[in-house]
């Protein structure tokens, strides 16, 4: 039988999965995700994680409490840098040590440090250091990884077309997705920035991609933009974010900022989130500044029900659309 | 220029007295609920107390004309390091008018460490007379660190309640008025004496408690309700982990760190997380190796790097059986409420302090 690896659903699930579950299915393992984001899920992470934690932090418990009994390992990267400037949230960093030290009765975890800041050298280190618990054949490591790149390559790319993960991934996989991204010229154009594992997990977010799509509105994210589109909006910040998700979601804001493509932009955040107070300032002033952008924070945390959301949602697109006639 | 800084503890005494010799007017607001609602009113909602603080003592200096913020910044990932940059937006954004000079680490850039004390100190002094002055007050911070250090053995060993207190007011009073380094060093001879004068219990044996956390509530007493007060009366002996003439070596200059906390840290969490995350954990170990009898973490509402901490000390606590007991802060925490969990936390160390002896003899 296979060796059995768990992902948790959440997280950096929604950046990376392709790339690892590629890479440890061509090396023979059998990659076992986390069910869906549901009420339990949720519940049982609350109920284990240090109260003060924010709900993705207390959702990623969650997740690996349900693949506990169903694998071998667990896969935790702890994600340092990976762009070799910025790093991750401070809990990102601590994740496999809160795991470890919070939940009993683990399979064991997988939880390199992916730290490139060290030079580029340092990923081929981690890649084997990987690998090497699958098959002590160095070649056969680096090949899957290359295979794997290139399949996540084509992921992104997918994203940049407007895809939502859960859509690319189907895509992926080669199965059909029903959504119709040529939005006609008039329609409402809305940003909803935040992070990944905010805006795509569908039960967290409660779909509100798909919500805002429904009303008529076309949505644009982070991942439609180019590094390069982003980086040009660094010299706006008097110092670059530390962190690499906020940097992303802020720099995403000033470029929709300043091109004026949208009519809307929602900040989606989750409550206690520690950088996010800094994000949701920066991008509630960059709206400010642009008189024909409308603005609006949408906190969600474990007790976020649909209906509240949705109300607000449409109030939004209502408003737009009030604003458009005038 | 009217100048303000941060707020922090007693550090505010040798910041005033550096601004003053460079010749501006300085404008020092000490914390007050006044400044905390004022910060809350223009602060984000989640931002950290710390912010919160400051963001008001900022606008209560500007309403005083106060037209130059001198401030630190810090590399990450704890967001403190961009907190001058974002208060900067506000108050610039509430129509205040003035100029902010941010220390970033003599590590990350020479010239604008050296420029921005250009900034600061105008063009009149050499290099020489600045490095002279950096040299005299730094020896000043040491030696409040000292007295205050000094204070928390004697408070909670004292018979009268409230003497250490007022006779610490008193010994503050005395090192900033003092001028020269052999003025600061007479002053430092004095305050130990009027604190080892104050009448004390010498058979009194005290708990220990070590405190961890976050610094800025750490050491400023209006941040943390004056916990090392609190605990002082209740005959507990506090050592706070975290000074700011020892932050300040390890995060400016190239100072390596040999304390051992990282060590300490390790087995349970084997990464920088910002901030005093990794302290926290580890200085939990060294006070258990220590004798302690308890800690106890300190954290502002939402600070990450210490949510990282409190999940993982439950671990240590059991390892090293020590019982640790985190409190955080944000502009709601009510004095009451943190004085009736301190009275319980106490309580209960002292009853496992005397259980162990019991079983000893």
């Amino acid at each position: 039988m296979s060796v059995r690896i768990g992902i948790p659903k959440t997280l950096s699930y929604y950046v990376y999965y392709p790339l690892w579950e590629k890479f440890f299915t061509e090396l023979g393992a059998e990659v076992v995700v986390s069910q869906n984001t549901s009420r339990r899920i949720v519940d049982d992470g609350v109920k284990e994680t240090v109260n003060d934690a924010c709900v993705p932090i207390k959702l990623f418990h969650g997740h690996v409490l349900n693949l506990k009994d169903k694998v071998d390992y667990i896969f935790i990267p702890r994600l340092v840098s990976v762009n070799g400037e910025q790093i991750y949230c401070p809990k990102f960093l601590g994740l496999p040590d809160m795991i470890k030290s919070t939940l009993r009765g683990l399979p064991e975890v997988i939880a390199p440090k992916i730290d490139l800041r060290k030079g580029r050298f340092e990923l081929l280190k981690i890649v084997y250091q990987v690998g090497s618990i699958l098959t002590k054949n160095l070649l056969q490591i680096y090949s899957a990884f290359k295979e794997a790149k290139s399949y996540f390559e084509d992921f992104n790319n997918l994203l940049k077309e407007g895809y939502t993960v859960e859509e690319s991934l189907k895509l992926l996989e080669g199965e059909e997705v029903n959504v119709d991204l040529g939005q006609e010229e008039s329609s409402l154009k809305v940003a909803v920035l935040g992070y990944p594992y905010i805006t795509y997990d569908p039960y967290i977010s409660v779909n509100m991609i798909q919500k805002l799509r429904g009303l008529g509105a076309e949505v644009v994210t982070t991942d439609m933009l180019t590094h390069r589109q982003l980086d040009k909006q660094k010299p706006k910040l008097k110092k670059d974010l530390f962190w690499t998700f906020s940097g992303e979601v802020v720099k995403a804001g000033y470029h929709y900022c300043e091109t004026g493509e949208i009519d809307g932009l929602i900040h989606v955040t989750a409550f206690g989130c520690g950088p996010d107070f800094m994000v949701d300032k920066l991008l509630e002033l960059a709206a400010k500044d642009k008189e024909d952008i409308a603005f609006m924070t949408l906190t969600i945390d474990e007790h976020t029900g649909e209906a509240g959301i949705v109300t607000r949602l449409e109030a939004f697109v209502d408003m737009l659309n009030l604003r458009r006639k005038h | 220029m009217k100048v303000t800084f941060p707020y922090m503890g007693t550090s505010n005494i040798v910041f005033k007295s550096i601004m003053e010799e460079l010749g501006h007017e300085v404008v020092v607001k000490k914390p007050s609920k006044r400044t905390l609602s004022l910060g809350t009113e223009h602060a984000p909602e989640f931002a950290c107390i710390p912010f919160k603080i400051l963001l008001g003592t900022y606008l209560e200096s500007l309403e005083e004309g106060a037209d130059l913020i001198v401030t630190s910044g810090g590399r990450g990932p704890c967001r403190a390091g961009h907190y001058a940059q974002l208060q900067e937006k506000i108050l610039h954004n509430l129509g205040y008018d003035f100029e902010m000079v941010v220390f970033e680490a003599l590590t990350d850039s020479f010239k604008d460490f050296f420029s921005n004390i250009r900034k600061v100190a105008g063009s009149e002094l050499s290099w020489w007379q600045i490095f002279k002055l950096i040299k005299k007050e730094w020896y000043r911070l040491m030696v409040l660190d000292d007295i205050e250090r000094l204070t928390h053995k004697v408070r909670p060993r004292e018979l009268k309640k409230g003497t250490t207190t007022n006779v610490f007011a008193e010994a503050q009073e005395i090192v900033a008025v003092a001028k020269t380094e052999e003025e600061i060093k007479k002053a430092k001879e004095k305050s130990f004496e009027l604190l080892n004068d104050v009448p004390q219990d010498p058979n009194y044996e005290p708990l220990k408690i070590g405190i961890i956390g976050e610094i800025y509530v750490v050491l400023e007493p209006f941040a943390n309700l004056e916990l090392e007060k609190t605990l002082g009366e209740m005959g507990v002996e506090v050592d706070r982990s975290i000074y700011l003439t020892g932050w300040t070596k390890d995060h400016t200059f190239f100072v390596p760190k040999k304390d051992g906390v990282e060590e300490a840290a390790k087995p349970y969490l084997d990464q920088l997380v910002g901030g005093h995350g990794l302290d926290s954990v580890g200085n939990t170990v060294l006070y258990a190796q220590n004798g302690f009898d308890g800690v106890i973490q300190l954290a502002p509402f939402t600070c990450i790097p210490e949510i990282v901490a409190k999940s993982i000390l439950p671990e240590v606590s059991k390892d090293w059986n020590i019982p640790f007991l985190t409190i955080f802060l944000d502009e709601k925490t009510g004095k009451a409420g943190v004085t009736t969990r301190l009275e319980a936390f106490v309580d209960l160390i002292a009853k496992k302090r005397d259980e162990a002896r019991d079983r000893i003899s």
